[in-house]
């Protein structure tokens, strides 16, 4: 790497194959590892969850610092004391960001592009331009590519779009999307 | 002003080499981290009998595929019989694997080390992006099918309206590191594009294209540490480490500003207060900031001091980053331009500094005169920020 053509003074190692010559090697072992979880959602969580089911987005308070959590935390961050009073959060927030997703989780192309962003909720106790707020990531529905392209998407008012009570099941996808308040 | 810090020694990097960086080697992880090793030790003539301990990075077990990934490369790295050490926070690693290593020759306990990074990402199938799943949230994250490259997008959508940057704007990273790359022997994705080649890229989550992002590679560094008087025997031009800095947010992205990365802020202002620097933007003549998107370069440069928040795109439009501007940022090529094999890439960030400073990157050496350098690598879910502050 060294010297005064910057090239190294002897190749460096490693050995680059094209797929087509990976796909030749002798003993290629194909794995895919088999791993399940039930995973519980925890003291704050389950209790946020159990608030979705019912429409209610939920909040927890720091009784020290006075910050609002949403998604709930069972201890302040900053305080590290327990979170105690809970609140019941309009709903409505503003987009922070969103983004135009052509691609799933796989790689693999969409059929149709999603939109997804960050949520900054109502919250009490929030200023406007404070570097930390209560929200939520989640998907963005009513708004258009050219919206979020343009700019007028960010800061646009939003509620959040629930599925029908009977087929809410205690989940971040009880809350179908987040979608422009009317007026 | 320096901080008050109780080290022993001052500590030195003494000699330092890396494998290609490449999609696809014949090579396994270990063998990698071999290869990196041997060019390590032979630029400083020494043999593995004259280091004490090792320190091993590399990223998310699950690209090489093998969990508990540092005891796997342990050997490779050199560490048979040593105390090893493995850092292991995600893009942050890169640059946390020599911070680590000072530590462990400040404080006496070892006169040199070897401080390794690995990472292969082209054997996870059908992509290593589909391996990110397992990065997110089991409860309120994954039930929404992301993809990595959507929380990168978030944020530059958010840093484009914060800043008033447009996306032409932000490719002018990928132009310049990718240019800069075509000098870098290592060097896996140099090419002489334009804005307009990354505009019309692939359009993967919008505002980010395909060319906005570092490759998948595979790839290992190594650089060798040591405490001041063992480094004065191995080299008249040891590389001091002068400062180190580190910051872990929360993994709560979405409640914070994603615009700005306050992390990064912290772990600068740590390394700079150790290092005695008071006026970054003036006094570091080189940088290295992490680039795996190109985006993140300005957001780091910003994070890092080095210019006012929004200021760094409009900075990079008059030339002020380039290898012959003002303050040269990625003058190896970056991530974006040599390659992103996760953890090495940070380590090939400080190795950069190390020949920068050593005035032996050749076609590659900024045009003015360098005395001190920062390189940065970030990680996690927007949370990791790792900082070293180096002078000659
Ligand atoms: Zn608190």
């Amino acid at each position: 790497m060294s010297g005064e053509s910057g090239k190294p003074k002897t190749p460096l190692p490693g050995t680059y194959l094209k797929r087509d010559e990976y796909m030749k090697l002798p003993g290629l072992i194909k794995y895919k590892p088999v791993a399940r979880y039930l995973f519980s959602a925890g003291q704050a969580q389950s209790r946020f969850l159990h608030g979705l089911k019912e429409g209610k987005i939920l909040g927890v308070m720091c009784p020290s610092c006075g910050r609002v959590y949403v998604p709930p935390r069972a201890y302040c961050e900053y305080c590290h004391t327990p979170t105690s009073e809970w609140v019941e959060l309009p709903g409505t927030g503003t987009i922070h960001t969103a983004v135009v997703s052509y691609i799933a989780t796989d790689r693999s192309r969409l059929e149709e592009p999603e939109i997804v962003g960050v949520i900054r909720l109502d919250a009490p106790g929030y200023k406007e331009d404070q570097y930390e707020f209560a929200g939520l990531f989640h998907k963005i529905c009513g708004v258009t590519p050219e919206q979020v392209m343009d700019g007028s998407a960010i800061g646009m008012r939003v509620k959040p779009r629930w599925k029908p009570a009977e087929e809410r099941t205690g989940s971040v996808t009880d809350i179908e999307c987040f979608e422009p308040v009317e007026g | 002003m320096r901080a008050n810090l109780h080290v022993k020694d001052r500590v030195g990097i003494v000699g330092a080499g890396m494998t290609l960086f490449r999609r696809r080697f014949l090579e396994t992880p270990r063998e990698l981290a071999w290869e990196a090793v041997k060019q390590a030790l032979d630029s400083a003539g020494l043999t593995l009998r004259d280091i004490d301990c090792v320190v091993i990075g590399t990223a998310p077990d699950a690209f090489d595929g093998i969990h508990m990934n540092g005891e796997y490369l342990a050997d490779g790295a050199g560490g048979f019989g040593k105390p090893v050490d493995r850092i292991y926070i995600g893009g942050g690693t890169g640059v946390m694997v020599p911070i680590s290593a000072w530590w462990h020759a400040a404080s006496g306990h070892c006169n040199t080390v070897l401080a390794v990074a690995e990472e292969k990402m082209s054997h996870a199938m059908p992509h290593p992006q589909y391996v990110f799943a397992y990065i997110w949230d089991p409860i309120l994250e994954r039930p929404l099918g992301p993809n990595l490259i959507w929380i990168f997008a978030m944020e530059m959508r958010r840093y484009m309206h914060k800043c008033g940057a447009k996306k032409e704007d932000i490719a002018l990273v990928s132009v310049k590191n990718k240019r800069n790359a075509l000098d870098h022997p290592a060097a896996q994705a140099a090419a002489n594009i334009t804005v307009d080649d990354v505009l019309n890229s692939e359009l993967l989550v919008w505002p980010v294209n395909r060319l906005d992002i570092s490759p998948v590679s595979d790839g290992a560094v190594a650089l060798i540490i040591a405490r001041e008087k063992v480094a004065r025997r191995i080299t008249d031009s040891p590389v001091w480490i002068e400062g180190v800095g580190f910051t872990l947010d929360n993994t709560h992205w979405y409640n914070r500003e994603l615009g700005y990365p306050r992390y990064v802020e912290y772990a600068a202002r740590m390394a700079y207060r150790m290092a005695g620097i008071e006026r970054p933007w003036k006094e570091i003549d080189v940088a290295e900031p992490y680039d795996p998107f190109d985006y993140k370069e300005l957001h780091h440069i910003e994070g890092l001091q080095l210019a006012p928040r929004c200021q760094a795109w409009k900075l990079l439009k008059e030339g002020y980053f380039d290898r012959d501007g003002e303050l040269p940022t990625s003058p190896s090529g970056g991530l974006l331009g040599v390659g992103n094999p996760i953890a090495a890439a940070g380590l090939m960030k400080v190795a950069e500094l190390f020949w920068q400073l050593r005035y032996e990157a050749g076609k590659r050496q900024v045009k003015k005169p360098v005395h001190k350098g920062v390189a940065q690598a970030w990680g996690d879910l927007m949370q990791a920020g790792t900082v070293i502050v180096l002078g000659n």
